[in-house]
């Protein structure tokens, strides 16, 4: 990794649900400033380190935001010290509406990017009387962003797998979005789609039954064919290479 | 006719009293899934908070006297939940089976001390005397203390919906009862809203306890688990979280039981309440106007 600015800098994060350890010392930095992403296969504890460093599930470890230690405040503290996440499931509030669930991200005394929002999503405008739940999967993911990138006070996007179950033509948005939002803030991408990863990327961490196998360059990873295959279970070629 | 009218009106006032109770119920399984065993007993102190405040305010005339009895006992069954909340609910979020204990044993805890402090025989309230009289609709003699109950209960209602519609406070609620960490990763923190919904589920209960009173005329120590119980049934028909949801089943309740007590046997109309129940829950699991449970 380059050796700009950590951001976020997690610790020895580990997470157990019951009896399964589900996490079991991840560390790694996040530079400040452009996307870096949290590859992995399937149930290697991606979504877990997101949770874990917003403090959605128990956990020991150390995260820190821009030096300030984070894994003793309640979860709403968190995100106030602007760390935004992006669920996988997208979690709008589906009864309420469009306008509704912009509403309730706001965070007083912070700028309110609203026009950003509307220039990379102009439909949640058109659609801001509309219930979230009546929404395609697209434009329910359009609001989860647009909740995240509201606070101009948010440092980081926590961003789970953004493109999931999306038109091809709608993941061309949400990419494009992802790369406008990374000129204003800082993003941790999980991304199952190695195109898009490859794509948005500058620096990757992988896990592995909930360790980090690889921290580096995006492209080190994905062009080294045995690599690729050793960490993430692909050939080159679907990576999209 | 007359007998019709009576049942109708004398049944919506009984449907009041249940919408008070269950209304708080409903909002607080709805954001904070706690199953509050504790919401009747939160009824009875209030009741017994309204009668000796009005006791202690003997020189003043009939309508203030009741006035200020029903604050004491609503502000009063307010703070009993607000205290509760904190001293009791809050050491316990994310432990149900020690909420459900801990609810159940206040609720008995409080009937005991209630009972054990001043009996179990039923009190006599004393009420203005325009609320002792009747007032002839359609040649039916109706007790006005009904269309008190009634009212106060619409303004609740329209209170409690405007408060879910157009306050932030009520978009914290309103968005809580769908996912409430999804609440707090947007930066809100949600126990300030548990405290608020449990405090506003205590006042509406606290109302129901001085309007309970006025409604029968008495206080007795256990008629406050006996609003629980449908309150519970009302909150289920009418679906978890919903307020218009426990507004029209407890007006449903209500009517049931008045009208088939009355024409069928005593108690069928209990039974027939029942029956909707699990009616409701085969076809219609997450009630009248709630989300189907996922």
């Amino acid at each position: 990794m380059s050796a700009s600015a950590t951001l976020l800098q997690v610790d020895d994060l580990r997470v157990a649900i019951g009896e399964s350890q589900i996490l079991g010392g991840v560390s790694f930095r996040v530079r400040e400033g452009g996307i870096t992403g949290l590859l992995g296969r399937n149930g290697v504890g991606k979504t877990t380190t997101l949770r874990g460093i917003l403090g959605l599930v128990p956990r020991t470890g150390s995260v820190t935001l821009a030096g300030e230690e984070l894994t003793a405040l309640p979860v709403h503290e968190v995100v106030r010290r602007g760390v935004a996440y992006v669920p996988e499931d997208r979690d709008v509030f589906a009864g309420l509406t469009v306008e509704e669930n912009l509403r309730l991200a706001e965070r007083a005394g912070s700028e309110l990017r609203y026009p950003l929002v509307y220039e990379l999503f102009p439909e949640l405008r058109e659609r801001a009387a509309q219930r979230a739940g009546t929404l395609s999967g697209g434009q329910q993911q359009m609001v989860a962003l647009a909740r995240a990138l509201l606070n101009a006070s948010n440092r980081i996007l926590l961003i789970d797998e953004p493109t999931k179950g999306l038109s091809p033509l709608v993941v061309k948005r949400v990419v494009e979005a992802l790369q406008r939002a990374a000129q204003v803030t800082t993003i941790l991408l999980v991304e199952q789609n190695l195109a898009v990863a490859r794509h948005l990327v500058a620096d990757v961490v992988v896990l592995d039954q909930g360790r980090v196998v690889f921290a580096g360059d995006v492209a080190e990873l994905i062009d080294d064919p045995a690599l690729a295959r050793r960490h993430l279970g692909l050939s080159a070629t679907a990576t999209g290479h | 006719m007359s007998t019709l009218v009576l049942l109708l009106v004398t049944g919506l006032g009984l449907g009041a009293l249940y919408f008070l109770v269950a209304a708080g119920l409903s909002l607080i399984w709805g954001l904070m899934r706690v199953l509050n065993f504790a919401h009747g007993a939160f009824f009875t102190v209030a009741g017994y908070a309204g009668y000796f405040a009005a006791a202690a305010l003997p020189g003043l005339p009939p309508w203030p006297s009741w006035f200020l009895a029903a604050l004491a006992g609503t502000l009063a069954g307010g703070l009993f939940a607000t205290l509760t909340e904190i001293g009791l609910i809050r050491p316990l979020y994310r432990r149900p089976v020690g909420q459900v204990l801990v609810t159940v044993g206040l609720a008995l805890a409080t009937l005991a001390l209630v009972e054990g402090a001043f009996g179990s025989d039923p009190r006599v309230v004393s009420l203005p005397g325009w609320m002792t009289a009747t007032t002839t609709i359609l040649g039916a003699a109706i007790p006005n203390t009904r269309f008190v109950v009634l009212l106060l209960a619409l303004v609740v209602l329209g209170g409690l919906l405007f408060f879910l519609q157009r306050t932030r406070y009520g978009l914290i609620v309103r968005a809580g009862v769908e996912n409430r960490d999804m609440v707090s990763a947007l930066g809100i923190d949600v126990q300030r809203a548990f405290t608020l919904v449990f405090t506003i589920g205590g006042l509406a209960a606290g109302l129901a306890g001085v309007l309970g009173a006025t409604y029968y005329g008495t206080i007795d120590p256990s008629r406050g688990t006996a609003m629980l119980i449908s309150a519970f049934i009302v909150v289920v028909i009418g679906g978890m979280g919903s307020i218009g949801g426990s507004a029209l089943a407890a007006v449903i309740v209500a009517l049931v039981q008045q009208f088939l007590n009355f024409y069928a046997a005593a108690g069928t109309g209990d039974f027939a309440v029942v029956l909707l129940l699990a009616v409701v829950l085969l076809v219609r699991p997450g009630g009248l106007m709630g989300r189907p449970p996922a």
